[in-house]
């Protein structure tokens, strides 16, 4: 099998191995570093991730099943990630969920058609003090309200 | 009030030059406190003024921490392990991730003096994988303090070594148990573990391990510093030291995170004085006090002392700290449904009666919810919580049941209102 995960991967797992007492610890790292790389998990990537670890791939994905943020399906290029839980609702977070699925034309769950979407409802960030939030990508866009969504959506779209 | 609370934490937030070693060193005292730990405390001595602090655990359990690290077997020729819980996961907190976005080097130092004291060489920090910021700013602080000397081999000439390992976690609210998080730490699916034996005994990689949460941890260097009598004398209610860190959200003027001497002010208080009341003068109806898991309290009833016992002789939990305001205007059929529904996703499926119990309460709300319902499903969904609660490996199974019944005993008209056809969801 011809290796898909860069040098840069395997390095960076070179580096944390000393880290812990045994290689499977390097389950959840190995999987964060190849979804940065890969954007999402396809099967052929955990199995390369079960390689490298020398479990077998059904124990990877046990792992990588459990757990909502690795991708076990493709997601768009902007990963819209609005959180629906209590802090949040109470300050109109579903206002913002349905005002994000008309401005996209897409259902929470869903990615649009050209790749630049996907819309997710997230429970608690941990930012309750901020409500209502989402997570873009890699960030927190707290204090959200329409405008704020309607913007970071504008901007992505730009950003092509 | 809070202007005369005598705080550790808050003053030094809010600002993101405050989280360099720099401010640290000459700010809060940076790193004397390991210093005077390794000038000659000997590692009972350590947990000895940890003991007399009465610091309770500030994750949720409110476990007394000098005790947890008492719990760890001496002349264990196995690898020690301290583990940071920073998976803050309990909805409506938020207190953690200030922490370590500004006073990093407090859950440094904190982690250096209990490595000593457990006589752990390697920590572990698992944060949420949300927290990819944060995790961030931990992991060039810890280089930080390493490049300076606090952390690595021989620190301060002492023959002590110490690393600290940041391990992201993937979004799983369960990870915040601390025997989930450790079969998360070791690359398994995050699934609470039987005890016994607990983590002191064998927990991390099958060794004894200490978890503790962030704010416990940051806590320590204060400890130190100040001396364990004069960190409990902060709080003012007994068996419980020092500050809490509060993350007030939901219906208030300014929600935030604030900081209070432990014990120093009643739930009404807080949300008047550092909330500044309700959002635009609407009246209150409700207040969650220690996150979504704890039994709600009615407007009646938060003329209460804000703090662990108080709370518990009332028949709810000061939790994580976690108060969430909600007003006349909502729901609390739809909000109860928001909370079940959250339980049910998280669920890790482990034990039958949360993994099965925690979707027929949700499906029975929203059948509640959507005039679907009969009246008898007010009782079914009693009896639905009251055989999960207490019959599960963890606490998330109590933690979906308490919920439900806190509703139901405290808000039972507004279920049956919508079960008689009397109301109907907007």
């Amino acid at each position: 099998m011809e290796k898909q995960l860069s040098q840069k991967f395997y390095e960076a797992m070179k580096d944390l191995e000393p880290r812990y007492p045994n290689k499977k610890a390097l389950i959840l790292p190995a999987l964060h570093q190849a979804q940065a790389e890969c954007g999402w998990l396809p099967p052929e990537i955990l199995a390369e991730v079960a390689a490298y670890i020398g479990v077998h791939e059904a124990q990877i994905r046990e792992v990588a099943s459990f757990y909502t943020m690795y991708n076990l399906k493709p997601v768009g290029k902007n990963h819209l990630r609005i959180c629906t839980n209590v802090a949040c609702c109470l300050r109109g977070a579903d206002e913002l969920m349905s005002y994000a699925e008309r401005k996209l034309g897409i259902a929470c769950g869903e990615t649009t058609p050209d790749g630049m979407f996907t819309l997710s409802e997230e429970e608690c960030l941990g930012a309750c003090t901020t409500a209502p939030a989402m997570m873009a990508n890699d960030d927190y866009v707290e204090n959200l309200d329409i405008n704020g969504l309607n913007d970071w959506i504008e901007r992505a779209k730009n950003e092509r | 009030m809070s202007a005369e609370q005598n705080t550790l934490f808050i003053q030094h937030f809010w600002k993101d030059a405050n989280r360099t070693l720099e401010y640290y060193l000459k700010h809060m005292n940076g790193y004397e406190a390991a210093k005077k730990v390794f000038a000659g405390l000997t590692p009972d001595q350590v947990i000895d003024e940890v003991k007399k602090a009465n610091i309770r655990g500030r994750g949720g359990a409110g476990f007394p921490m000098g005790m947890k690290w008492s719990f760890i077997p001496k002349n264990s020729e196995k690898p020690k392990y301290l583990v940071c819980n920073a998976d803050e996961s309990e909805p409506g907190t938020c207190k953690d991730r200030q922490i370590i976005r500004y006073t990093p080097h407090l859950l440094i130092e904190g982690l250096l003096i209990g490595s000593f004291a457990i006589g752990c060489r390697h920590a572990y920090v698992y944060i949420r994988g949300e927290y990819v910021r944060e995790a961030e700013l931990l992991k060039a602080a810890i280089d930080e303090a390493r490049a300076a000397g606090y952390l690595g081999k021989n620190i301060f000439g002492s023959g002590f070594d110490l690393e600290i390992t940041v391990h992201r976690g993937a979004g799983a609210y369960i990870c915040g148990e601390e025997t989930g998080l450790l079969n998360s730490l070791e690359g398994k699916r995050g699934e609470p573990r039987v005890k016994p034996p607990f983590p002191a005994v064998s927990g991390a990689f099958s060794c004894p391990t200490a978890v503790n949460n962030v704010e416990s941890i940051a806590n320590v260097p204060h400890i130190i510093r100040m001396g364990g009598e004069a960190f409990a004398g902060l709080g003012k209610i007994d068996k419980s030291g020092g500050t809490r860190l509060i993350s007030l959200s939901g219906h208030v003027h300014k929600p935030g995170v604030y900081e209070m001497q432990a014990g120093s002010m009643t739930l009404r208080q807080i949300i008047d004085e550092f909330g500044g009341g309700m959002l635009n003068g609407r009246r209150l109806k409700a207040v969650i006090p220690g996150g979504s898991s704890s039994p709600v309290l009615t407007a009646e009833e938060i003329d209460v002392v804000y703090d662990v016992e108080p709370l518990m002789k009332i028949g709810t939990m000061m939790g994580s700290a976690a108060i969430m305001v909600i007003n006349e205007d909502t729901d609390m059929v739809k909000l109860l449904l928001r909370i079940t529904k959250f339980y049910a996703h998280e669920s890790c499926g482990q034990c039958t009666p949360c993994r099965e119990g925690c979707h027929w309460m949700e499906s029975i709300l929203h059948k509640v919810l959507h005039g679907e319902a009969k009246p008898s499903d007010i009782d079914l969904l009693i009896d639905v919580a009251g055989n999960i609660g207490g019959k599960t490996l963890c606490a998330l199974g109590d933690a979906a049941a308490m919920p439900v019944q806190s509703f139901l005993k405290k808000f039972r008209p507004e279920f049956e209102a919508y079960v008689k056809g009397q109301k109907r969801h907007a």
